[in-house]
């Protein structure tokens, strides 16, 4: 039988068994690295560099076909999430309703654009395309959670409800 | 699985639907459950429990007009309630069997008037999360027929005769594209649901896998069938958990009913389906981007031919739909292709799902027969424009559609009609325009967006795209001359005769239709410098607007 090598997993942090998990599942096949990533970023957030060489060695991928994936895709992160995350959608029908007045609301409270995170570390900007609540637009996504027929003032209430904290 | 026992488990549900006099069904769709749905079912069904009725509160789909959720459907009765609370649960629950809460009326008005339901019959009524609810209202039947009583060239056929053309946007024959897969040889083959819904803006596909899972496993099992493929898989933007959640467990319910996995129907044939995850990128709605996808690698297309019918997934032939055309096909086989053909214009059948959003006074999911005029579902269906504004525009196709004016409303929906008045039908986004709008701006949101979506792979679309982005941004700041107007229509030619893929080919579309029918308020940016609807700031802006964010405040403590 041949056996294949595998990296040791790169510390005894549990979620790691999670990881190799999703690729066992799919018995360490290349195709599974966008499963793979998916399962690593929805247990530590996003995405380093440790993590990628781990993924990318497991399933025998070269290193830079995993970083191409992952920097192709805007779901995936490199960098660690603020404690809280402000999402706001950026789709045609947002876009209609005023949610680029959403962004530069919060651009001008946090000092920070999108895909930033505040220096410390409490909140993380992002956009996002399309959440698919299209009927209640302007959406905001506060921790995931979300937030329809939004409007500045409240957008900064949020906000500055997390900072109260 | 044989058609008794089919009927047996339509019958056992039916039989527990029997024991309740009221249902009262709570919409679970991401727009109603993102304000609590789910709180006022549990209260409901608490409520009734208290009080002795016989009351069943199931949690269903969408059901359609989100901006006025959360949404309750009484039934027999057929009650619509919109806008309810928790705390509505109790007189909800009293006036079952008696006069309806006038309180809760959602009023809707005509936004029912026309609309023609077949992908969305099942959608509020039944339970998305259990088979057997989706059996009693005859579902699995046209697979049953399909497999035991049909060839798979007879299968084609009526897909055939359906006139049943992709729903993706393309609008390519599904019957043709099932027959050209079916003639490939080939030991292994393939069938992918694109559920990669990228265009912003539209939410029909999300709607349909999170409210009727079951009607697109069926629909790509028959597919299956049809062109001799045993593994199936569908392709789910990440952006969606609901209907990720959703499919997850429709499917595991689909094997334990044994509609999925081996010798389905106790035939020979072998399905089963697997779902993998989008990841944020527009470009992989196009087929190739899509396989690429699946196979773990960067979504970039290729060029085609060959077509995936011939070399998809792994190199073996492959069938791509869309998830809404998997859900027009239990009923072709159920009912016939001729009974699908029977609505419809002549070279668009059947009906299509709108996700109608915008500066519109009622919102949501509609589907209407194809050959309904525009302004029959903005102005009929969705009311027209609030707040005593003008109705200016309504863009259909997301990025890769167009803008029409108001002198197109009369315009009857169908594939060839929307293209040659310079939009396409795209999947199903429908977004209204009013006078606030500045189509100069709109068209350069669209850029933005194939700019930052386009996937790098040809020149003209990785190039073009920033430059025709540049150009729409100079003229919104009322920096542009006549000449960059030239430039721009040249670069439109240019990017959608020489790119790769459909994004490239397709995203001059926005800034053309809008050249086509809204020249005067490019003019105006151009030769006035003044935006019609006032939304860009035109002519040289003063310095200190030039400052944002920090820098802004650096600059305060420096005064």
């Amino acid at each position: 039988m041949l056996y294949v090598e595998r990296p040791p997993l790169p510390s005894d942090d549990k979620r790691w068994r999670i990881v190799s998990g999703t690729m066992r599942k799919h018995g360490y096949s290349r195709n599974a690295l966008i499963e793979t990533l998916h399962t690593v970023q929805s247990s530590f957030g996003y995405l380093d560099e440790p993590a990628i060489r781990f993924v990318a060695q497991s399933l025998r991928v070269p290193l830079s076909q995993a970083y191409g994936v992952v920097t192709f895709y805007h779901f995936f992160s490199l960098k660690p999430p603020g404690k809280h995350t402000c999402t706001i959608c950026l789709g045609t029908a947002c876009y209609i309703k005023g949610s680029d007045k959403l962004v530069a609301e919060a651009e001008k409270l946090l000092h920070i654009r999108p895909g930033e995170t505040t220096p410390d570390g409490e909140v993380s900007l992002a956009t996002v395309r399309c959440v698919g609540d299209c009927g209640r637009a302007p959406v905001a996504l506060f921790d995931g959670e979300l937030s329809a027929q939004m409007e500045p003032a409240r957008l900064a209430q949020r906000l500055d409800d997390w900072r109260a904290q | 699985m044989n058609a008794e026992e089919l009927q047996q488990i339509a019958a056992a549900a039916e039989e527990e639907r029997g024991k309740f006099d009221y249902e009262v069904n709570v919409c679970m769709g991401t727009s109603c459950l993102a304000q609590h749905s789910d709180g006022i079912r549990d209260a409901i069904e608490k409520e009734a429990e208290g009080c002795g009725k016989r009351c069943h509160a199931r949690r269903t789909g969408c059901m359609g007009p989100c901006a006025a959720g959360p949404m309750v459907l009484v039934e027999p009765a057929g009650i619509l309630y919109g806008h309810v609370h928790e705390a509505d649960a109790k007189e909800i629950v009293a006036s079952l069997g008696a006069e309806p809460v006038a309180r809760l009326d959602p009023q809707l008005g005509s936004y029912f008037e026309g609309q023609h339901f077949r992908v969305l019959e099942n959608v509020g009524h039944i339970d998305p999360e259990k088979v057997d609810e989706y059996v009693a209202r005859g579902g699995y039947e046209a697979l049953l027929k399909g497999l035991t009583e049909m060839t798979p060239a007879a299968v084609i056929e009526q897909i055939s005769k359906s006139g049943l053309r992709g729903r993706g946007g393309g609008g390519y024959p599904t019957g043709l594209k099932w027959d050209t897969v079916a003639r490939v040889k080939g030991a292994q083959k393939y069938v992918i649901c694109n559920g990669d819904e990228g265009d912003p803006g539209a939410f029909m596909d999300r709607s349909v896998l999170e409210s009727d899972p079951q009607r697109v496993i069926e629909g790509m099992t028959i597919a299956a069938y049809a062109i001799g493929a045993s593994k199936g898989y569908i392709y789910v933007r990440a952006e969606y958990p609901l209907a990720v959640q959703r499919l997850t467990v429709a499917l595991r319910e689909a094997r334990r009913r044994g509609f999925l996995g081996y010798g389905i129907c106790e035939t020979t044939f072998n399905f089963d389906i697997d779902i993998r995850l989008g990841a944020g990128a527009f470009v992989c709605g196009e087929e190739t981007a899509l396989i690429a996808s699946i196979e773990g690698k960067r979504g970039s297309p290729r060029p085609r031919p060959p077509y995936p019918a011939v070399s998809g997934l792994w190199g073996d032939p492959t069938l791509i739909n869309n998830v809404e055309t998997f859900a027009n096909v239990a009923p072709i086989i159920r009912n016939g292709g001729e009974w699908f053909a029977s609505m419809g214009t002549a070279r668009s059948k059947g009906t299509k799902v709108f996700a109608l959003t915008g500066r519109i006074r009622r919102t949501g999911l509609v589907e209407v027969p194809m050959g309904m005029t525009l302004r029959q579902i903005i102005f009929g269906i969705g009311g027209g424009v609030p707040d005593g504004r003008k109705f200016k525009a309504v863009q259909t196709g997301g990025p890769s559609g167009g803008c029409l004016p108001e002198e197109h409303l009369d315009l009857s929906i169908s594939y060839d009609a929307l293209i040659s008045a310079g939009s396409m039908m795209g999947s199903g986004g429908m977004i209204v325009m009013d006078d606030t709008s500045c189509m100069v701006s709109v068209a350069r949101f669209f850029m933005e967006f194939c700019m930052t979506e386009s996937c790098g792979k040809c020149i003209p679309c990785r190039a073009g795209t920033v430059q025709m982005y540049e150009l729409l941004s100079k003229i919104c700041r009322g920096e542009a001359t006549r000449r960059d107007l030239d430039q721009l229509t040249e670069l439109c030619e240019v990017v959608g005769a020489t790119s790769l893929c459909g994004l490239g080919q397709t995203a001059p579309n926005p800034v053309l239709s809008t050249l086509r029918y809204f020249r005067h308020e490019y003019l105006a940016h151009i030769d006035e410098k003044r935006c019609p609807a006032g939304v860009c700031q035109c002519g040289p802006p003063p310095r200190q607007a030039d400052l944002t964010g920090t820098q802004g405040a650096a600059v305060e403590v420096h005064a």
